[in-house]
Parts: structure tokens; C-alpha cells; sequence
């Protein structure tokens, strides 16, 4: 895949690091506002995509890249069982996922026990495998017309 | 508020229906666009911005992603006749119809019977008061990442086997290069 002009390269500078960090609102706040792990992972993953598609495909680049988001996607997940053995395991009572935090007050940034770890962690989930799936995408194309 | 909602409704049938008889495959994903965006503002006039902005999120990027494919293949629409011969696809059709009708009878014995307010409305007190068990202001991440924990642990399984299987499709060639 080919690199766009230099004016959509420039506003896709701009506008890049911006939507990852409404994503990283988004998944934060996910316990407070609506959205949550999956609409921030989309975010988040929208943003990569919108470089890869200004910049073109680096084809050594975004090998390296796949393979590292190969593995947050797996330890995402992974860490979303963990925390539900967790529970299992902290809180004293036989229940999968389980609350073993503390809960808080509700409507501060810092509460709701588990709930936010979980957002994160979906999050990530999310952003990793639709990356994935895109740059899977466009590095096939890459290796067809080669 | 209603009759906006049914002229959405209108224009997403029509969307459908113009994406299944389109003869360019770019122009039927265009037109099913339509229906994903037709929901985008359906949600917002029943008022449910959590669905809202997953949905545009999620139609934007399958829209890019289903460009890509069919920008990367073709345009036209392949029809392939199967060969199988009409015995095995009546046995089929027989063998899962059954199975369908014994399972379904089965499992419906275990339900309350249809039209049951009180198990619902127990139900629903549950979920409202859940700003007191779960300790989230927003109620809907409170159902879906504690009450209903294992319906989002599914989903981001499904997601996991979705990429799976792309990276099993499509890397096939990328592995052999590297070798």
C-alpha cells in the first residue's frame, strides 16, 4: 500500500496522537461515562489504522509491529482470566470473577473495585486484534503484488 | 421522536435490500454502510450512546477493512454450484431440524413460562441497584463487566479466534518467505 500526499501526512500527525488519547479516555473513564473497553479499543485502533493508511505499509516495520501486538492481544486476554481467577481465589467466597477490591465511592475516577482493570485490559484486547486484522490486511497485499 | 425513527428504519431496509441485488460488490458494501450508520442514529434517538459510539466506531473500521478486501480481490460476484446430490442435503436439513426440536424442548422446561413479569422485574431491581454492589457510576459497564463478566469474557474470545483465523488465512505466504 501506497503513502498518501504530504498534506494528509502532516494532519494525520496532528490528529493521530489526539484520537489515541480520546481512546485512552474512553477506556478510562469507562466505569463513569458510556463507552468503555470496547468502543476506546476501537478508538485506539482506529488511530493506527489512519497511520498505516496516510503512511503506507513499511513492510519490515509493520512485521516487527504485528508480532508485538500478537503478543498483547494474547497476555490482554490472559490477564482478563487471570483477574477473574483472582477473584476466585482473593475474595473468600467460590464465585468466577468475583469482587476482591475495594470498592470506593461511586463516581470517582479511582472506584468500582475491578471494573476499571478489566476496561484496560479489553481495551487493549480490542485495539490489538482490530490492528492486527488491518495490518494482516495490508501486509498481504504488499506480499501478493511483490 | 417515532417518526424519525421509522424513516431510519425505512432507509435501512432500503440499504439492505440494494446491497443484496447490487451488481459491483464496492457499491453493495456502500450501500450496507446504510444500515450501519442507520443504527448509529436509531441508538441516538432511543438514547443509548454506549451502542452509539461502538457502532460508528466499529462500522467505520469494517467499512476500511471490507474496502481493502475488495479493492485487494475482485469486484464482480462469484457463484459456485455446489455438487452435492439432493439425499445429503435432506439428510442434513432432517439430522439438525431434530436435534434443534429436542434440545429446544428440552431446554424450554427449564425456563419460567413466557410473559413472567415477576422474573424480569427481580431481574431489572438487581441491575438498578447496582451502583450499591458494583460501585460503577455507569450502570451499563457495571452489568457488562460484572453481572454479565462471562458474556464479555466470550466476546473477547470471539475477537481472539477472528484474529486467529485472519493470521491463518492470510499469512500463509509471509511464513513460506521466510523460511
Amino acid at each position: 500500500m501506497k503513502g498518501m500526499s504530504i498534506i494528509v501526512k502532516k494532519i494525520c500527525q496532528i490528529l493521530a496522537p489526539v484520537i489515541f488519547l480520546f481512546g485512552l479516555y474512553v477506556v478510562a473513564h469507562g466505569h463513569l461515562t458510556p463507552g468503555g473497553g470496547f468502543a476506546g479499543g476501537v478508538i485506539m485502533a482506529s488511530s493506527f489504522i489512519f497511520q498505516i493508511i496516510a503512511y503506507g505499509s513499511i513492510l519490515p516495520k509493520l512485521r516487527h509491529e504485528e508480532h508485538g501486538l500478537e503478543f498483547l492481544e494474547s497476555g490482554a486476554i490472559l490477564g482478563f482470566l487471570v483477574i477473574a481467577a483472582l477473584g476466585l481465589i482473593l475474595s473468600g467466597t467460590s464465585i468466577f470473577f468475583a469482587e476482591f477490591l475495594n470498592k470506593g465511592t461511586a463516581g470517582n475516577l479511582i472506584s468500582a473495585g475491578f471494573i476499571p482493570i478489566e476496561n484496560i485490559v479489553v481495551g487493549a484486547e480490542v485495539c490489538a486484534g482490530i490492528s492486527i486484522i488491518f495490518m494482516a490486511l495490508a501486509v498481504f497485499k504488499d506480499e501478493v503484488t511483490k | 421522536m417515532e417518526i424519525y425513527l421509522m424513516i431510519m428504519l425505512v432507509l435501512m431496509i432500503m440499504g439492505s435490500i440494494f446491497s443484496l441485488s447490487a451488481k459491483d460488490l464496492l457499491s453493495a458494501v456502500i450501500s450496507y454502510g446504510i444500515v450501519g450508520f442507520g443504527l448509529v442514529i436509531s441508538f441516538l434517538l432511543l438514547q443509548a450512546p454506549d451502542l452509539a459510539i461502538v457502532q460508528v466506531v466499529v462500522e467505520v473500521v469494517t467499512l476500511i477493512i471490507m474496502i481493502a478486501v475488495i479493492k485487494n480481490t475482485t469486484h464482480e460476484e462469484q457463484k459456485k454450484d455446489f455438487n452435492f446430490s439432493a439425499i445429503i442435503y435432506f439428510a442434513a436439513i432432517a439430522f439438525f431440524a431434530v436435534t434443534f426440536f429436542v434440545v429446544f424442548d428440552k431446554m424450554t422446561g427449564m425456563l419460567t413460562n413466557f410473559g413472567d413479569h415477576f422474573t424480569r422485574m427481580r431481574m431489572a431491581t438487581a441491575y438498578i441497584n447496582g451502583v450499591h454492589e458494583t460501585g460503577a457510576a455507569n450502570l451499563v459497564t457495571g452489568i457488562v463487566f460484572d453481572f454479565r463478566a462471562y458474556d464479555t469474557l466470550g466476546e473477547a474470545t470471539v475477537l481472539f479466534t477472528a484474529v486467529v483465523g485472519v493470521l491463518t488465512v492470510l499469512r500463509i505466504k509471509g511464513k513460506k518467505d521466510e523460511k
